[in-house]
């Protein structure tokens, strides 16, 4: 099975059927006497023929070849690859959350919309806001949905901001929702220590700045100390704050974002609330206001009137709706089942271990590469391999050979502001033994750069495929698989 | 102590050697760094913790508030259907390779998620006759908007003309995403159930981007795109189709229409209603715009010994490359559901698909004509596909809660979106069954005049 490497199609043979429709039981229509016969396909669309079992061995040999976190360790930096729990994938799948559609008559969807009610004050008390939205779809909808109310805010007043501030540090969808809500960015430069330089930030900001967007902690992993100040210096010149939760993760039941004084705030519930990537999606981005945002707010909202929940569309500020019927429902009822099995003291115990975790691995590991930050980490840290890069060894390869110890590797070249970046992310469901166990890899690596480079720089050696080429990708792309010739 | 949460590894022995590997006293230290006026006195105001069979019991009585398409035979659609799924997909998108990884930035360790996503965009392109299709959007709405978007940057036009036949979801969240760089969405309005294409020529101009429709359309009838398309490309406007992708097993590809951006949502096959989400979008173009598509997008290739693989591909349009520039701030996509998608796909098959789209066709046929005989007017004058519009003698909203009394949910009421209190879209899915439709038009006929 190992060597299994077809494609769906090359499998396909006409005729086989892995299905089994419903019977047809209303007379078959002539398709010619309802249609012009230029609406009409003419040749069905090639999708493969297999039997039930080809397809299942087919997907299964597809999964072998794949690592998620059930499979091994997954460090990667940013993205929180945290255990994804079992209760919330049965409770997602239950009937009366799948198989409920979102147009029935309220009165039939009173548990469903007693859970997001729920979730969204759970939401509201962790990160210290006073409404939440549950529609976006992902943090960068989130991020968008957040500014356009930022937008909708500053228009309210009849204010003409133009601008949003954003770290050099700062994940590339802040820079890029920022122009998708019609802004334009300027990027504030980090300091020696890896935070934002507040001299700098002073000179930026106007009566034109709509915004600052920042992650507390940074993608750095490090505490933004100052940020009360930053705070003060936003908001005296009419500006406001956004929080990038890519990192909360850190701060569960520590501090909050509405404490830092930001206004704005989107969670990444794949992340920080377990529910699964997915292999890239869905996730759920749900964003949190101050109460001067609340009638910027997308409809419908889910409110609570006379012990019954309803849907709110007729909101005449509202930025409007920003993703199809209430968002990703199933997601979200992922996240609630994650909060209810943690609790408060649970969540405040989950950035402890995360925090502790994050600290122990770095300081592990640190003395082998280096490491550009004093300020003690967060959930995460960056280290540099600019060591190993005089070495001949880049970071890049550095990640390849963590594969042949059976770990995804950590992020890689990003942050953007440290050269040869490592950004780790151990979370806190991961044990000291695993810890333990990526740390001697680590080590041996930096070693082997040392002793053996050759190892290194032809890695990995024990995956399905070798180093693919991603230039030949670009240049001459293939996207789909070939159509097949004609029959002769 | 050991640890309470499941979840949480450290046990106490754990956290005292980790502290003391790090010389510190307490937990307290790895903190000292956040302000003291922002730190939280006391415990979140959020709900204690349960247990698993505690919260179990808890899920599953929310749940039962939720009345649902297993117990009532359902007639609602207007975006979100009702169709069967067959039980391998939910079991293979449960492999939890596939669902606890993230996006395959590492292809060595990803080929299958990446294979997967390649297969997924060929199937996406095979039903709408175009030539290259992303890795997925977050649902049909979105794409159509990100449809737009690039149909404005591509021809350095800002207008857009809608139909209002388009799904009116979709034409808020195009309106709210339109408002950000400043373009502007103009509805085209109907003639009767269908767009009216005078109007439609009268509304384009040498500033508009696209036309934008839908396929069928919000009330089930199947537009021309033909026709629609030569009104479009007059003026130099791209023709941007937002398809069923069930119907197109039955319907001329928007691709061999002159469709240059087709999107929509698969919802349709192999993902559940879930409320609404999530679904998962598609988005597939001409090869002319292929560097130019919002989202990821996977590309076969070779290693160093030659061997075929396959790796996230033509990145420099993206974010976490382009910032600012970028073509779409879009960062993940719905993976695990176009897996479902194309896995569904996969089962139904060549002649599964188009089966389907039959039975979909010929019940929806059959049920118009029985509520025609029944003395209810149905409203589309063009061919439908699954769904259609019938008059009633009352509100649509009073006879959806009437039906619900009698175990059937209804379609769904016109009345908020355009101004027709007494009609109702009534969707037919191959789910319902010779019986249910007749019971279904039988109760409804039983209210009386």
């Amino acid at each position: 099975m190992s060597n299994y490497n077809n494609l769906i199609f090359e499998i396909s043979r006409p005729g086989r059927v892995g299905c089994s429709l419903p019977e047809r039981d209303v007379d078959a229509v002539d398709l010619s006497e309802k249609l012009p016969a230029h609406l009409i396909r003419e040749e069905a669309p090639e999708l493969p023929e297999v039997s039930e079992l080809q397809l299942v061995r087919h997907y299964t040999a597809l999964s072998n070849k794949n690592h998620g976190v059930d499979n091994g360790f997954y460090p990667l930096g940013s993205c929180t690859m945290k255990y994804n729990p079992k209760i919330n994938e049965d409770a997602a799948r239950l009937d009366g959350f799948s198989r409920i559609h979102p147009y029935q008559p309220g009165e039939t969807v009173q548990g469903a919309l007693q859970l997001l009610y729920e979730l969204q004050e759970d939401l509201a008390a962790i990160t210290g806001m006073d409404a939440v939205t549950l529609q976006p779809s992902a943090g960068a909808q989130g991020e968008w949905t957040g500014l356009m109310m930022i937008k909708a805010y500053h228009e309210q007043k009849s204010e003409k901001r133009t601008k949003v501030l954003v770290p050099d540090s700062a994940h590339g969808t802040n820079p890029a929702s920022a122009a998708a809500a019609g802004f334009r960015t300027v990027t504030i430069p980090s300091n020696e220590h890896g935070l934002v330089d507040v001299e700098e930030l002073k000179k930026h900001v106007d009566d034109d700045t709509a915004a600052l967007m920042l992650t507390n902690p940074n993608t750095l992993g490090l505490f933004e100390k100052d940020i009360l100040d930053i705070a003060g210096i936003i908001h005296d010149a009419g500006g406001l704050l956004y929080y990038d939760g890519a990192n909360a993760n850190a701060i569960l039941g520590k501090t909050t974002p509405g404490k830092m004084g930001f206004d704005v705030v989107h969670l990444n519930l794949h992340k920080t609330f377990t529910t699964p990537h997915g292999g890239g999606g869905p996730g759920a981005g749900p964003v949190g206001v101050h109460k001067k945002l609340i009638p910027f707010l997308p409809v419908p909202r889910i409110e609570k009137e006379d012990g019954k929940f309803v849907l709110k569309t007729n909101e005449p500020l509202s930025i409007g709706r920003v993703k199809g019927y209430y968002g990703n429902f199933g997601i979200l009822v992922r996240a609630y089942t994650y909060i209810r099995t943690m609790g408060p003291a649970g969540l405040r115990q989950v950035s402890e271990s995360a925090v502790l975790h994050a600290n122990y691995l770095r300081k592990k590991i640190e003395p082998y590469f280096v490491s550009p930050y004093e300020q003690v980490s967060k959930h995460e840290f960056v280290l540099s391999g600019s060591k190993q890069k005089k070495l001949g060894v880049r970071t890049l390869d550095i990640a390849k050979r963590l594969l042949d110890f059976g770990y995804h590797p950590p992020t890689i070249y990003f942050p953007l502001n440290v050269e040869e970046c490592l950004m780790i992310e151990p979370t806190e469901t991961e044990s000291k033994e695993t810890l333990d166990a990526f740390a001697a890899a680590m080590i041996q690596i930096a070693k082997e750069a040392e002793e053996n480079p050759d190892i290194v720089l032809n890695a990995p050696h024990t995956t399905v495929i070798g180093r693919l080429n991603e230039v030949k990708a670009a240049r001459q792309p293939i996207v789909r698989c070939e159509k097949k010739k004609a029959q002769p | 102590m050991t640890s309470t949460f499941r979840y949480l590894p450290d046990t106490e022995e754990d956290q005292k050697e980790m502290l003391s590997f790090l010389n510190m006293a307490s937990i307290d230290e790895l903190f000292s760094d956040m302000p003291e006026s922002i730190r939280l006195d006391g415990e979140l105001s959020i709900p204690k913790a349960k247990s698993e069979p505690g919260l179990w019991k808890e899920l599953q009585k929310l749940a039962r508030r939720n009345m649902t398409a297993s117990e009532l035979p359902t007639f609602l659609g207007a975006g979100i259907y009702d169709h069967y799924i067959p039980s391998v997909v939910h079991h293979m998108i449960s492999r939890s390779e596939f669902y606890t990884a993230y996006t395959p930035y590492q292809p060595e360790i990803s080929q299958g998620e990446l294979q997967a996503i390649f297969e997924f965009q060929t199937m996406v392109c095979e039903l709408t006759g175009m030539d290259a299709a992303n890795a997925s959007m977050y649902d049909g709405f979105t794409a159509l908007a990100e449809a737009a978007s690039l149909a404005a940057a591509y021809t350095k036009r800002s207008k857009f003309i809608v139909s209002q036949a388009v799904h009116p979801e979709a034409r808020t969240i195009l309106n709210t995403t339109a408002a950000g760089p400043g373009y502007t969405a103009e509805e085209a309005i109907l003639a009767g159930d269908i767009t009216d294409l005078d109007a439609l020529k009268q509304k384009m101009d040498s500033d508009t981007a696209a036309v934008i429709v839908q396929y069928p359309n919000f009330f089930g009838s199947i537009e021309d795109l033909k026709e629609i398309n030569e009104i479009a490309k007059k003026q130099g406007a791209f023709l941007v189709v937002s398809a069923n992708p069930l119907a197109l097993g039955l319907l001329q590809p928007p691709g061999r229409l002159g469709a240059d951006i087709v999107v929509g949502d698969m919802q349709p096959l192999g993902i559940p209603m879930a409320f609404g989400g999530p679904s998962c979008g598609y988005f597939a173009v001409t090869k002319k715009l292929m560097r130019k598509i919002p989202g990821r997008i996977v590309g076969q290739t070779t290693d160093e010994k030659g061997n075929r693989g396959f790796v996230l591909t033509l990145q420099a349009r993206e974010q976490h490359i382009r910032r600012d520039k970028a073509t779409s701030n879009i960062c993940s996509n719905q993976a695990l559901n176009a897996l479902a998608s194309a896995v569904c796909m996969t089962a139904l098959g060549k002649t599964g698909l188009r089966e389907m789209a039959r039975l979909n066709f010929e019940k929806a046929d059959y049920a118009a004509e029985l509520f025609k005989q029944k003395g209810f007017p149905v409203l589309n004058n063009a061919p439908f596909f699954n769904e259609f519009i019938i008059e009633l003698p009352r509100a649509a909203e009073d006879t959806q809660s009437r039906l619900i009394e009698h175990g059937f949910i209804g379609g769904f009421s016109l009345d908020s979106d355009y101004g027709q209190p007494n009609q109702m879209l009534v969707a037919v899915t191959e789910q319902r069954t010779k019986t249910e439709i007749d019971q279904f038009i039988e109760v409804m006929e039983g209210m009386g005049r």
